[in-house]
C-alpha cells in the first residue's frame, strides 16, 4: 500500500477543502470498499479524509411517510430501523443481503452507493482495465465475465455495480443529497447519479471532485403497495448478486397494475431501473405472458458474453416470479 | 488406588483450547523474535520467460527499505525434490505468480510498497495455460501421487463393455480448487551461525527442517522448525512451499530474522492448489446390477517443473467388484503453477466421479443406487487381491439409510414439490485409505509425578494433541491430566506431516509404544523417578515395516437432501447425514469435528469451489475470497456424522483409521445425486451453478 495522510474532518466545510485542495484526496466512511481498493493498490489516494464524524447519521422519518437517510448511517441500522422494516422492506431486504454482518455494522449508506465492481480485472493491477487505467483495454470480454453485465455496457467495459442496496433504493425513486465544495446543497434522482461506462467507464457518478454525499432520500411509497428483494447468488449469504431484483408494486381495484418499479441488480453497469419493462407493464394486468414479455423487452438491448449470457432468462424468471408473487398477497 | 477410566474413545475436550479461545496460542507469524524485518514477494507477471532485469532502485529508495534480492543476489540452495523450492535460483519464469525478486524492509507495509515499486523486465515466451483433451503432450506417468501405479488394467474392459447389456459413459469435471487455510502461510526465519530457526504454519515440522536443511547444504538438526499452532493446511502446508524458502533465504541474505506473511491474494499462486480434472468413467453391467467393466479415466495437469499426477483413478481400484478394469491417469505439464494436496487428494474428485457414475447407472438400470452398490460389494481388494482389514461399506450404507429415512425413497426425478422448492435425497459412497508412516516419540517421567510426551506432530485445528494425550494417558495408566503432549517441532525426532488422514494412527502408534516401554520401566522400578526423570524413546519403523498385506481403508455412506428453487435453480442442501467406519474413534468430540467439517468441505466442492483459469494470463482470474467462493455458515444446515463400532487389529495399537479426509469423500456426489433426483438434471461438472442446473431444466 502506498502511504498516504490522514486527516479526521470535524465539520463539512474542513472536509470539503480537504478532498478540493488535492487530486489524490479520497473521503473515507467505513472503509469497507476503499482500504481493500488501497491494498490491492487499485487506488492510491495521497490524503484520506476521515468524514465519520460529520453529523449525517440519522435517519430521519418524514410525516409524509418519506425518510431521509444520511449517509453515514450504517447498513445494519438502517436495515434494522423499524419504519424502514415496516415502510420500505425491500431496502431492508437488500441490505440483509449483502456483504456480511461486520461489514454491515461498518458500512456506510453514502459508501455503498460509490461501492467500487469487483470485476476481477479492475481489482488485479497486472491486468488492463480501462476502469483502473483508461486505455488500456478490457480484459473482462474476453476473460472472466460471469458476474459482470450485459446491461449498459459498452466495449470499453461491461463492470457490473456491485450494490444491493442501491438497486433497492433505484427502485423506490431514491433522491441523492449532496454538498457541494462551496457548501451549496444539491439534490438528484439516484437514477441519475450513474453514469454509463461508454468511453469513460473511469467516471462513475456525476460526484465532482469535493462533493460530499450527505443523504439519501425516500420518497413516500405509493399507497397500497407491495414490496420485495430477491437475489440470486452462488451462495446463500457473502456474495455478490447474479441477478437482483427490487420489485414495487401497487394493484388497481380492477386487478391492472397502477404503479410498478422495478430495480435490478447483478445485470447493469450502474444499479439498473427496468424502464421499459415498467412502461410495457403499467396499467396492464399482470398477467404471466405478460410479465416474461415486459421483462424480455427491459433486455432486447442487452449485450450478453458467453459467461453470463444466462443472466437474461434468470433475470427474466425472478423479475415475473416476484412481481406475480407481490400480486398475488406472496412476499416472497 | 483409584479405577481409571480410559480416556481413548472419551469426549475430551480439547487440551488447547482455552489456550485459542483466549488468544494466548501463538501462531507462526506471532512469536515474539526481535529486530526482524519483512520479505515480501514479487511475483511473475508473465506466464512462460526469463528476467531479462530487475530495477529495484526505486523500492531502495523508499525509507526502510533494506535490500532487494532476485535470482543474482541470493544464497544457491541445493536441489531437494521439489523445483517449486528453487526459490530465485534462476531467471527463467515457469508460471505465472511464480516469485522473481523479493524485498526486505524494517515493516510490512513498506516491504509491500516496495515489492509495488520493483519493476521487472521479462523476455517473454509463448505458454499454454489451458488444459484440453487431445494435446499431443499428455502422458500416462508410471507413477501418481502416493506411488501407486499410473495405470492399471484386468481382463479385458473393451470386449467386456462391448458385451455387457448395460452400459453408462459419462464425463465428469472438477475444476482447479484452492485450500484457503484460514492462516496464510507465514514464516519467521532466524540464522545463528549455520543454524536456522523457523517459526512456520506448518503440518510438518519434521519434514520441513529436513527439506531446509537439504536445501541449504546442512546437517540434520541444523534446521529446527517450530509449529505450535497452525491455522489449518488441508495440505498446502504439509511441506514446505515457497514462502518458506524465501524467508529463510531473505534472513541469510540481510542477516537479521525475517518474517514472511503470504497475502491472500499470493496464495492463490504461491502455496499450491488442486488439479483441474477431466475424468471419463464406462461402467458396464448385467441386468441385475452386477459390474462386469469398470474403466476411469482421469486427465488432469501439471507444472512444466515438476509432473505432480493426482491420484484420481485410484478409489475405483478399491471400490466394487468387476472382472475387467481398467484405471488410467493422464497429465499435461502447462505453464502454470505445480498442484499439490488439497483436501482428500485423489479421492475427492474421483469419487465424485465414480459416485456420479453409479447413480447414472443405478437410473439407468432401474435399481436403487444402495442395492447397485451393495451387489457390486467384493470379498477382496479388487485389483491388490488382498483382504481387507475391516470394510463396512455396506453397513454404513444400510444403517446411514435407516438413519436418513432412505427406505421407500421414490427413484423417479423431479417428482416432489415444496412450494417453490424442488426436493430430492441422493447417497454416494465415501473412502479413504488408512494410511500409516513410521514415527518417533518420546516419553518422560517426572519426578512429580507428571508425564512429558514428544512428538513432532502438528496439530492443525484436528484435535490430534488431545487424541495423543489420551494415547499416552491410557498407555501409561494415568489420568489425562498428568500427561502434557509437547508437539509442533521439528527438534522431537522424525515423524510424518498431518496429511493423508495418517496423523493420528502414525504418531499414536509412536507414543504408544513409547509411553508403553515407559510403563514397563516405571513397573520394574515400582514407580520410582530418579531425579533427572526417566525418558523411552519409540521408534515404529520396524513396526509399520512388519505390517501384513491387508487392504486398509476407511469407508463412509454420504446421504444428502436438497431442494432446488424451480424459479432461479439455485440449491440449498438442507440435510447432509454421512455414516461412517474408521476403525476405533479416539476422541468422538474431535473425529466428529473433522467429520462434519470434511462433509462442509464436500458441499463446498459441490456448490462453490472453483478457480477459473485465465489461459492468456495464465493464471486464475479469480484469487480473493470474495470471487473464490467457499461454504459461508448460511449455506451449512444440518451436517450429522455418526460412525460404526469397528474392530480392527490390522491398524496400529489404537486399531485407528484416519478421519481427516473420510467426511469430504463422496459429499460431492451425494449432493450432485440428489440435485438429479431433484430436479431430473445431472450436473457433471463441478460447482453445481444455477446455470449449469438451469440449463437441464425445463423450458431453458
Amino acid at each position: 500500500m502506498k502511504p498516504f495522510a490522514y486527516e479526521r474532518a470535524t465539520t463539512p466545510e474542513t472536509a470539503a477543502t480537504l478532498v478540493a485542495d488535492s487530486t489524490e484526496a479520497v473521503y473515507l466512511a467505513g472503509g469497507t470498499n476503499l482500504v481493500d481498493l488501497m491494498k490491492l493498490g487499485v487506488t492510491e489516494p495521497a490524503v484520506v479524509v476521515d468524514i465519520t464524524r460529520l453529523p449525517y447519521d440519522a435517519i430521519e422519518h418524514r410525516p409524509d411517510g418519506g425518510v431521509l437517510i444520511g449517509a453515514l448511517v450504517s447498513g445494519s441500522r438502517l436495515a434494522g430501523d423499524p419504519g424502514v422494516r415496516e415502510r420500505f422492506p425491500a431496502l431492508a431486504e437488500a441490505l440483509l443481503s449483502g456483504a456480511s454482518g461486520q461489514l454491515r455494522t461498518v458500512a456506510t449508506t453514502g459508501g455503498n452507493l460509490l461501492q467500487r465492481t469487483r470485476c476481477v480485472y479492475f481489482q488485479d493491477v497486472t491486468k488492463p482495465c480501462n476502469k483502473r487505467q483508461p486505455g488500456t483495454g478490457c480484459s473482462a470480454v474476453q476473460g472472466l465475465h460471469r458476474d459482470l453485465a450485459v446491461l449498459g455496457t459498452s466495449d470499453a467495459c461491461v463492470a457490473s455495480h456491485p450494490s444491493d442496496m442501491a438497486v433497492a433504493m433505484a427502485a423506490l425513486d431514491a433522491v441523492v443529497h449532496l454538498r457541494r465544495v462551496n457548501g451549496s446543497p444539491r439534490a438528484l434522482p439516484l437514477n441519475d447519479f450513474y453514469l454509463l461506462p461508454g468511453d469513460t467507464p473511469d467516471r462513475e457518478t456525476v460526484l465532482q471532485p469535493g462533493d460530499l454525499i450527505t443523504g439519501v432520500e425516500l420518497p413516500p411509497p405509493p399507497e397500497g403497495v407491495a414490496m420485495s428483494y430477491r437475489k440470486v447468488r452462488d451462495r446463500w449469504s457473502y456474495a455478490f448478486a447474479l441477478v437482483s431484483v427490487a420489485a414495487v408494486v401497487a394493484t388497481a381495484a380492477d386487478g391492472t397494475l397502477r404503479d410498478i418499479r422495478l430495480g435490478l441488480g447483478g445485470v447493469g453497469t450502474r444499479p439498473w431501473r427496468a424502464r421499459e419493462a415498467e412502461r410495457l407493464l403499467t396499467g396492464r394486468r399482470p398477467t404471466e405472458e405478460g410479465l416474461r414479455e415486459a421483462a424480455r423487452a427491459e433486455f432486447a438491448s442487452a449485450r450478453p458474453l458467453p459467461g453470463n449470457a444466462f443472466k437474461i432468462d434468470l433475470a427474466v424468471d425472478v423479475i415475473t416470479s416476484a412481481v406475480r408473487d407481490l400480486v398475488g398477497g406472496e412476499r416472497r | 488406588m483409584t479405577t481409571l477410566q480410559r480416556t481413548v474413545g472419551a469426549d475430551v475436550t480439547r487440551v488447547e483450547g482455552h489456550q485459542k479461545v483466549t488468544g494466548t496460542a501463538l501462531y507462526a507469524y506471532e512469536y515474539p523474535v526481535p529486530d526482524a524485518l519483512y520479505a515480501w514477494a514479487v511475483q511473475s507477471t508473465v506466464p512462460r520467460g526469463r528476467v531479462r532485469a530487475v530495477h529495484a532502485g526505486a523500492a531502495l529508495a523508499l525509507p526502510g527499505v533494506v535490500a532487494v534480492l532476485d535470482s543474482r543476489n541470493v544464497f544457491r540452495l541445493r536441489p531437494a525434490g521439489d523445483p517449486e523450492l528453487a526459490v530465485l535460483q534462476s531467471a527463467d519464469v515457469a508460471y505465472r505468480g511464480q516469485i522473481v525478486a523479493a524485498v526486505v524492509a524494517d515493516s510490512y507495509e513498506t516491504a509491500g510498497q516496495a515489492a509495488a515499486a520493483v519493476r521487472v523486465e521479462y523476455d517473454v515466451d509463448d505458454h499454454d495455460a489451458e488444459l484440453t483433451d487431445g494435446d499431443p503432450r499428455i502422458f500416462v506417468p508410471d507413477t501418481v501421487n502416493g506411488g501407486y501405479p499410473g495405470q492399471t488394467e484386468t481382463g479385458d474392459v473393451e470386449a467386456a463393455l462391448a458385451a455387457a447389456p448395460v452400459v453408462l459413459d459419462a464425463t465428469y469435471t472438477t475444476p482447479p480448487e484452492h485450500t484457503s487455510a484460514m492462516e496464510p502461510h507465514a514464516t519467521i526465519a532466524v540464522w545463528d551461525e549455520d543454524s536456522l530457526t523457523l517459526y512456520n504454519g506448518d503440518q510438518g515440522p519434521w519434514m520441513t527442517a529436513a527439506t531446509l536443511a537439504e536445501l541449504f547444504g546442512l546437517p540434520e538438526g541444523a534446521v529446527r522448525v517450530v509449529a505450535d499452532h497452525t491455522g489449518g493446511g488441508f495440505g498446502s502446508k504439509a511441506v514446505p512451499r515457497p514462502p518458506t524458502v524465501l524467508a529463510a533465504l531473505a534472513a541469510r541474505a540481510v542477516g537479521r530474522p525475517v518474517k514472511v506473511a503470504a497475502t491472500r491474494q499470493q496464495m492463490f499462486t504461491m502455496v499450491t492448489y488442486r488439479t483441474p480434472t477431466l475424468q471419463r468413467v464406462r461402467l458396464g453391467a448385467e441386468r441385475d446390477g452386477r459390474l462386469t467393466a469398470v474403466w476411469h479415466d482421469a486427465l488432469q495437469q501439471s507444472s512444466t517443473l515438476a509432473p505432480y499426477c493426482e491420484q484420481t483413478a485410484t478409489p475405483t481400484r478399491v471400490m466394487y467388484a468387476a472382472r475387467h478394469r481398467r484405471t488410467t491417469h493422464r497429465l499435461a505439464q502447462l505453464d502454470v503453477p505445480t498442484p499439490s494436496w488439497m483436501r482428500a487428494p485423489g479421492e475427492a474428485p474421483g469419487m465424485f466421479a465414480l459416485e456420479s457414475a453409479m447413480d447414472e447407472l443405478a437410473v439407468a438400470l432401474g435399481m436403487d443406487p444402495i442395492e447397485l452398490r451393495v451387489v457390486n460389494e467384493p470379498s477382496v481388494d479388487p485389483e491388490s487381491g488382498h483382504p481387507f482389514s475391516s470394510r463396512n461399506l455396506v453397513a454404513c450404507l444400510r444403517e446411514g439409510a435407516a438413519r436418513f429415512g432412505w427406505a421407500g425413497r421414490d427413484p423417479a426425478p423431479g417428482r416432489r414439490r415444496e412450494g417453490r422448492w424442488l426436493v430430492g435425497t441422493g447417497v454416494a459412497a465415501s473412502v479413504f485409505p488408512a494410511i500409516t508412516w513410521p514415527a518417533t516419540a518420546t516419553a518422560r517421567a517426572e519426578p512429580d509425578g507428571t508425564f512429558t510426551v514428544r512428538i513432532a506432530a502438528a496439530d492443525i485445528g484436528t484435535g490430534a494433541r488431545t487424541a495423543l494425550t489420551q494415547v499416552a494417558a491410557d498407555e501409561l495408566g494415568v489420568e489425562i491430566d498428568r500427561v502434557t503432549l509437547d508437539i509442533g517441532r521439528s527438534a522431537y525426532g522424525q515423524a510424518p506431516f498431518a496429511g493423508g488422514s495418517m496423523g493420528t494412527s502414525s504418531w499414536g502408534w509412536a507414543v504408544a509404544k513409547a509411553c508403553r516401554a515407559l510403563a514397563k520401566r516405571l513397573g520394574e522400578s515400582a514407580g520410582a523417578v530418579p531425579p533427572g526423570g526417566l525418558e523411552e524413546l519409540a521408534d515404529t519403523a520396524e513396526d509399520v515395516a512388519a505390517r501384513r498385506d491387508f487392504s486398509r481403508h476407511a469407508y463412509g455412506a454420504q446421504f444428502a437432501r436438497v431442494r432446488v428453487d424451480a424459479v432461479t435453480g439455485q440449491v440449498r442442501v438442507d440435510r447432509l447425514l454421512g455414516m461412517f467406519a474408521a476403525g476405533r474413534i479416539i476422541n468422538p468430540r474431535t473425529a466428529g469435528s473433522q467429520l462434519r467439517g470434511g462433509m462442509c468441505m464436500g458441499l463446498s466442492m459441490a456448490l462453490h469451489e472453483g478457480l477459473e483459469v485465465d489461459p492468456r494470463f495464465g493464471d486464475f482470474a479469480n484469487h480473493d475470497l470474495a470471487t473464490y467462493h467457499i461454504a459461508a455458515n448460511a449455506d451449512v444446515r444440518d451436517v450429522q456424522a455418526y460412525w460404526l463400532e469397528e474392530d480392527d487389529d490390522e491398524l496400529n495399537p489404537m486399531g485407528s483409521k484416519g478421519v481427516g479426509e473420510l467426511g469430504i469423500v463422496g459429499t460431492a456426489a451425494a449432493i450432485a445425486n440428489a440435485v438429479y433426483h431433484a430436479t431430473g438434471v445431472r450436473v457433471r461438472d463441478l460447482p453445481i451453478t444455477v446455470e449449469r442446473v438451469r440449463a437441464g431444466l425445463p423450458g431453458h
